[in-house]
């Protein structure tokens, strides 16, 4: 198999005031040109793993374990050079706030000339040409005049659109995408997940892309990774997911997605919240908010049971049903 | 001390007009704020809110929705007066704002819930001294007060016994919404306006406040004004929809008439907005170009013909009227004013 992206039990813990267990042994695997969405609430490990993906995490405060191999090299023991050398041209991320990843007081076409220059050695007019490539190929209107605009100067979902040309102007193999729709507006956040999807096709990256949302996840994704508490309890196909949930807590977020829910009708909520993390989980995390639960949920954590490739569910219901 | 009593017992304002009276009627509200230009620019305003008319009746549920910049907030604060009204009125169960009702007075009757539910509470009090703080300015003794506080922090689900001597702090953002729900509750209003309350949650603690603001709904015969751009949440809660696009309402309907049958072509593209939910059918042609005009200068005629793909010339020249379609649904369109010269052009 041609996996660009091998994740293999990565834990994340974070200490200082108080002890966060954010990952606690995810594994995951990214092929060339997929699409794979995160999915999870606040606090689920979303964007952690994608940080720790691009080394973004605070190193003092944070423990990482376990494996992530891009194209075969060990991204987490990268340093100085190598990983500047490999963020940007193999690994870009966009973030939800536009404002906040680009810089205030350079030009949109001077922050993107800038990333080729120092990337790909190119001289300043063939920098800016490139720049005014990219902010054509996200489909800004035009684009000459917005290369000397100023972020500020922009509308939140032509920040967003400056920001993708930022990120994808070196060409990066593989884009992490951490919820860069969800302060859009519907008409605007639908212009934005097209453009994306258009990009990702032309380029043929692979994308791993962060969302609570499950309606976004269903227009971008061909892999959906359900998480929760800092685990994956269930991958597949986004049809899979969407048709066929088999994890209870998929299941509660489908129900809560209110998709169809007709007026009056009381919603199926999920009771309760989801764990603090303090404590590394020693059973199922969902278990206290498990409509289904057991005893021996509350006793181990259950194993990630595969259901074919690709498909895996963890949650020790499915074990029965195979046997 | 009996003025009080009333407070604590009974709707702070009686129900006047009876059931058939609207709530709450907004007639050409406006509110414009100035922007600050040169000394010798001409003086320009954002038209937040340009002239708009609606209803709302007693005990429905109206959702508002719209893309950011289109004015359902500054509604919203209107009518709890947290920003100046600049023309028009506003009539509270038949007595007109600042005519037969103080301001305080309305806000007996108008509550208001916040997106950011962190932001709305004080830190540096517990939440029982949060709910309990609206009822002991306006006269409720100290006692009283903090008996209605743990008698509403019962009803939004957080044991008093556990939760009454927590700070904002202490709580998840699902349980700080609560109490943001509950202080507003404490002034027993009849109107509460949610403003995206359940925007920034979860989508599994979403629905346990939903499930809560259903319940509240019918226990103390509340009526809602619900803002929210998640138009599947609007669609649960809502009896009628208002859509609002640069300052005006192009449309309002019975939200599940509306839900089927766009008569709007902004609404419409605002339906086909949201995500299919179907991985076989993916959304393919984008709703709408582009981002909303500049409310400091909106265009001429229609303010959506800029981006309306059946638009034609007369839309840009010519403001369009509110038709009204069927029983309780208006729309501001040429499309389905015959009179508008809009089939002609066609021809």
């Amino acid at each position: 198999m041609s996996a660009l992206v091998e994740i293999e039990d990565l834990t994340v813990r974070f200490s200082g005031e108080r002890t966060v267990h954010a990952l606690n042994g995810v594994s995951l695997s990214v092929e060339k040109g997929e699409v794979v969405a995160l999915l999870g609430e606040s606090g689920s490990g979303k964007s952690v793993t994608l940080k720790s993906l691009m080394q973004l995490l605070p190193g003092k405060r944070t423990k990482i374990g376990g494996k992530i191999a891009f194209d075969g090299r060990d991204v987490l023991k990268l340093k100085g050079r190598e990983l500047a050398n490999f963020r940007g041209p193999e690994v870009a991320m966009i973030f939800q706030d536009p404002s906040l990843a680009l810089d205030p007081v350079y030009a949109i076409g001077t922050q993107i000339a800038e990333t080729v220059m120092r990337h790909e050695g190119l001289s300043r007019p063939d920098a800016n040409a490139r720049a005014l490539d990219m902010l054509k190929r996200v489909r800004i209107p035009s684009p000459e005049r917005r290369l000397s605009n100023y972020p500020h100067e922009m509308s939140g979902g032509m920040r967003q659109r400056a920001m993708i040309a930022l990120a994808l102007a070196c060409g990066p193999r593989l884009l992490l995408a951490d919820e860069p729709t969800t302060a859009l507006d519907a008409t605007v956040q639908m212009q934005v997940l097209l453009l994306l999807r258009e990009l990702q096709q032309e380029m043929g990256m692979s994308v791993i892309f962060v969302t609570h949302d499950i309606g976004v996840a269903v227009e971008i994704a061909d892999r959906v990774a359900v998480m929760y508490a800092g685990t994956i309890v269930e991958t597949g196909t986004i049809a899979e997911i969407i048709k066929d949930p088999r994890h209870p807590y998929t299941k509660g977020l489908l129900a809560a997605n209110l998709h169809g829910a007709v007026k009056g009708a009381r919603l199926d909520a999920i009771p309760g919240a989801p764990p603090t993390l303090e404590e590394p989980p020693t059973s199922c995390p969902f278990a206290p908010r498990c409509p289904v639960a057991m005893a021996a949920c509350h006793a181990a954590r259950p194993p990630l049971i595969s259901k074919g490739p690709g498909r895996a569910v963890a949650c020790i219901l499915e074990a029965e049903s195979v046997l | 001390m009996s003025a009080n009593k009333t407070i604590t017992t009974a709707p702070s304002l009686a129900d006047i007009g009876g059931p058939r009276q609207p709530l709450i009627t907004a007639k050409d509200l406006t509110c414009h704020f100035p922007v600050r230009a040169g000394i010798l620019a001409p003086k320009k305003v954002v038209r937040a809110v340009d002239g708009i008319d609606f209803t709302i009746a007693k005990g429905e549920t109206l959702g508002v929705v719209g893309e950011s910049g289109c004015g359902k907030s500054t509604t919203a604060r209107l009518l709890i007066g947290l920003v100046p009204i600049t023309g028009g009125k506003i009539i509270y169960d038949g007595q007109e704002l600042n005519a037969d009702l103080s301001l305080r007075d309305l806000r007996r009757g108008v509550q208001m819930v916040f997106q950011d539910s962190f932001a709305s509470l004080n830190p540096r009090m517990t939440i029982e001294e949060t709910i309990a703080f609206g009822p002991k300015v306006n006269g409720v003794p100290q006692a009283e007060a903090l008996a209605i506080a743990r008698d509403l922090l019962d009803r939004i689900g957080l044991d008093p016994a556990r939760f009454a001597g927590r700070y904002p702090h202490e709580l998840s953002g699902g349980q700080r919404q609560r109490v943001n729900i509950g202080r507003a509750l404490a002034m027993r209003p009849r109107l509460l306006i949610l403003d995206e309350a359940v925007s920034a949650l979860d989508k599994s603690v979403e629905a346990q406040v939903l499930n809560l603001l259903e319940d509240l709904r019918r226990d103390f015969d509340l009526t809602y004004m619900f803002i929210s751009h998640d138009l599947n949440v609007v669609r649960f809660i809502s009896d009628r929809l208002m859509v609002m696009y640069l300052g005006e309402v192009v449309e309002v309907g019975p939200a599940e008439a509306l839900y089927h049958k766009q008569a709007h072509p902004y609404t419409a593209a605002l339906f086909s907005a949201m995500p299919s939910m179907d991985p076989d059918a993916r959304t393919q042609v984008p709703p709408l170009a582009g981002d909303p005009p500049n409310p400091i200068d909106p265009p001429s005629g229609c303010r959506f013909h800029t981006r309306c793909p059946l638009a034609k010339s007369v839309c840009s020249s010519l403001k369009p009227r509110a038709i009204t379609l069927n029983e309780g649904h208006q729309v501001a369109c040429h499309l389905h004013d015959p009179a508008s010269g809009y089939e002609e052009v066609a021809a």
